[in-house]
């Protein structure tokens, strides 16, 4: 095999004497999509916001494509070609659907304020603009390229969003819980972008509680319970391993 | 008749209708019509520092920094007085680079606190150092702007219609920056920001960067606001850029709105005519900053999007009367 991608080593988060995330490895195949699954509370939003950036890690390293990541802020880590999306349809919402997009093309195209004034950047505003009107397409928003993105129906939200995220090219996405709230319709047609966006040659890290939502979608899933790591394998391999079904059985609250 | 033409024949009918506005006013009015063009940059500054969503209580010291700064270099090295604004406008933004560092580790509340104490450090100093900042009765005899001989015209600067001329320009070059920023991708990324910070840095934008930025290019403008009015007026003092005139810069945006281009700029102009024939004309020009409260009260109260809000509602009403076909086609998807 490959090295991974993403490869998560000892990775350890305390929120005072809580622990979170404890000892926490796995890694990440380049072209897979990479489900990251347990019971509420078990730590995945924490994993997944330190392996973003938005959290720096009390302990552990994170690298990515072969290079230390841990501790760098969200912005960095992105321009590293690793992109992060948010829980709730987080998007800008003042701005037009086309402006959203043009934010995730900040990287690609990085703004000159001497050449913005003078009017010499056209070529990069074009090309921007071209690559947003692409990412618009490619998940099936182009025709609401003019509208506001706050006015938008959840499911188009929620493909904005990673319309956003992937508008740079990144070479791995990270969506945190992306089908919750939405009905099966939605769920069905956000598996198809899933399979389109690896398709294209885009890792995918997936953070989900409800187990049944991924299986069908993930090349192998990491299941995490009270911070630390249970079990690995493929869907069927999780499926069946009894420590999986008595941590979402059994030993909480919140069995999905 | 076709859109660009109608908007260049609009733009030089307001030029023509500034270069001939002095003519319909009196002299003491030409001097408050010098004072409102020096606002009109301030306050355009000033927005363009909140389109990051940060506001800071800082600006009016920024202001006389750059005031200060001009006034000084002048007198030390007798620099071409616009050469030396410019300093003045570099020097401002200079300072809040430096002061930006510890400012933006605090974000909304205690940015503003943060913001105003930076700046009453900075009128202290002004206050507390005789050298050379005249202490608290602070500058007087700032060089004047030196005359010009245009050959068809002689420019004496020290008449008030002349020097409004020349802010007139210097404020048009300005906001013209200003407005190439905005409508720029670094004009999207400061309302990325704004908007939705978290996203904005998944997004790979440097928050912290741009926060930085345009606080700094906000500045430097506004130190030339302070040179402009330096060179005019000839003397400046800590109290000229005190908490009244961050009172003042604040009702004049949240008066007019700062979610358009244009809305402080209606703030600043639609409140200075209403000081100038109402309340100059009332007697009640000594209560200006209580009254000045009271119109942002109210107009926070009733009118929270601004004046500009008005001017976007009847635009609406202009477009639904009178309907264009929309300049592109949209493309329908199956
Ligand atoms: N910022 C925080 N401060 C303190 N405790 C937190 C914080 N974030 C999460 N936790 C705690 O850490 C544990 C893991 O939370 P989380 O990562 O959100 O789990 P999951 O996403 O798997 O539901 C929970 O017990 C939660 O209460
Ligand atoms: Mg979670």
């Amino acid at each position: 095999m490959s090295a991974p991608l993403i490869s998560v080593d000892e990775l350890t988060m305390r929120f005072g004497g809580l622990t979170a995330v404890d000892h926490l490895s796995f890694d990440v195949s380049e072209g897979t999509i990479h489900g990251l699954i347990g019971p509420n509370g078990a730590g995945k939003t924490t994993t997944f916001n330190m392996i973003s950036g938005f959290y720096r890690p009390t302990g552990g390293r994170i690298t990515f494509a072969g290079e230390p990541i841990s501790g760098l802020p969200m912005h960095e880590v992105a321009r590293r070609g690793l992109v992060r999306t948010f829980q709730h349809s987080t998007l800008f919402n003042e701005l037009s659907v086309i402006d959203n997009v043009l934010v995730g093309t900040h990287m690609l195209f990085p703004p000159r304020l001497v050449a913005a004034i003078l009017g010499r950047d056209g070529a990069s505003r074009r090309a921007a603009r071209e690559r947003a009107e692409e990412a618009l397409s490619f998940f099936g928003l182009h025709h609401l390229a003019d509208e506001l993105a706050g006015e938008l129906p959840h499911g188009h939200q929620r493909a904005l969003g990673m319309a956003i995220a992937t508008a740079a090219r990144p070479r791995a996405v990270l969506l945190d819980e992306p089908f919750t709230g939405m009905n099966g319709e939605e769920t069905r047609r956000m598996m198809e972008l899933m399979r389109k966006l690896k398709a294209s040659g885009v890792t995918i890290l997936i953070v989900e509680h409800d187990m049944q939502a991924i299986m069908g979608l993930c090349d192998s899933i990491t299941v995490m319970s009270f911070g630390r790591l249970l079990a690995e394998g493929t869907p069927a391999e999780i499926r069946r391993n009894p420590k999986v079904i008595e941590a979402y059985l059994g030993g909480t609250p919140h069995a999905a | 008749m076709p859109r660009a033409s109608a908007w260049t024949l609009g733009w030089l009918a307001l030029a023509v209708a500034l270069v001939l506005l002095p003519q319909a006013l009196s002299f003491s009015q030409q001097e408050i019509l010098v004072f409102l063009t020096i606002n009109v940059l301030l306050v355009s500054s000033y927005r363009l520092l909140t389109l990051t969503g940060e506001w800071s209580l800082g600006h009016a010291v920024i202001m006389g920094v750059g005031a200060y700064a001009s006034a000084l270099v002048t007198k030390w090295t007798g620099l071409f007085v616009p050469l030396s604004m410019l300093v003045g406008a570099l020097t401002a933004a200079a300072v809040a680079w430096v002061l930006s560092f510890p400012l933006f580790r605090m974000k909304g509340f205690y940015f503003l606190i943060g913001s105003f104490a930076a700046g009453e450090i900075i009128r202290l100093l002004w206050k507390r150092f005789q050298d050379p900042f005249g202490g608290a009765k602070g500058l007087k005899r700032i060089e004047p702007m030196p005359n010009l001989d245009l050959g068809f015209h002689h420019f004496d600067f020290f008449l008030p219609t002349n020097y409004y001329y020349f802010a007139l320009v210097a404020v048009g070059i300005c906001l013209w920056l200003m407005w190439r920023v905005e409508r720029s991708p670094m004009g999207l990324a400061f309302h990325a920001v704004h908007w939705q910070d978290k996203l904005a840095q998944a997004s790979g934008i440097n928050v912290r960067g741009y926060r930085m930025l345009a606080f700094v290019l906000a500045s430097g403008f506004a130190g030339l606001s302070g040179a402009l009015l330096a060179h005019y007026i000839g003397t400046i003092n800590p109290g000229s850029f005190g908490v009244e005139q961050m009172v003042f810069i604040l009702t004049w945006a949240i008066v007019g709105g700062t979610s358009t281009f244009y809305g402080p700029i209606l703030g600043v102009v639609v409140l200075t005519i209403l000081n100038e024939i109402v309340l100059r004309g009332m007697g009640f020009e000594q209560a200006r900053p209580l009254i000045y409260g009271f119109i942002l009260i109210l107009s926070v109260l009733f009118l929270p999007k601004g004046l500009e809000s008005l001017v976007q509602g009847a635009m609406a009403r202009w477009r639904v009367a009178a309907p264009r076909p929309a300049p592109v086609e949209r493309e329908k998807q199956a």
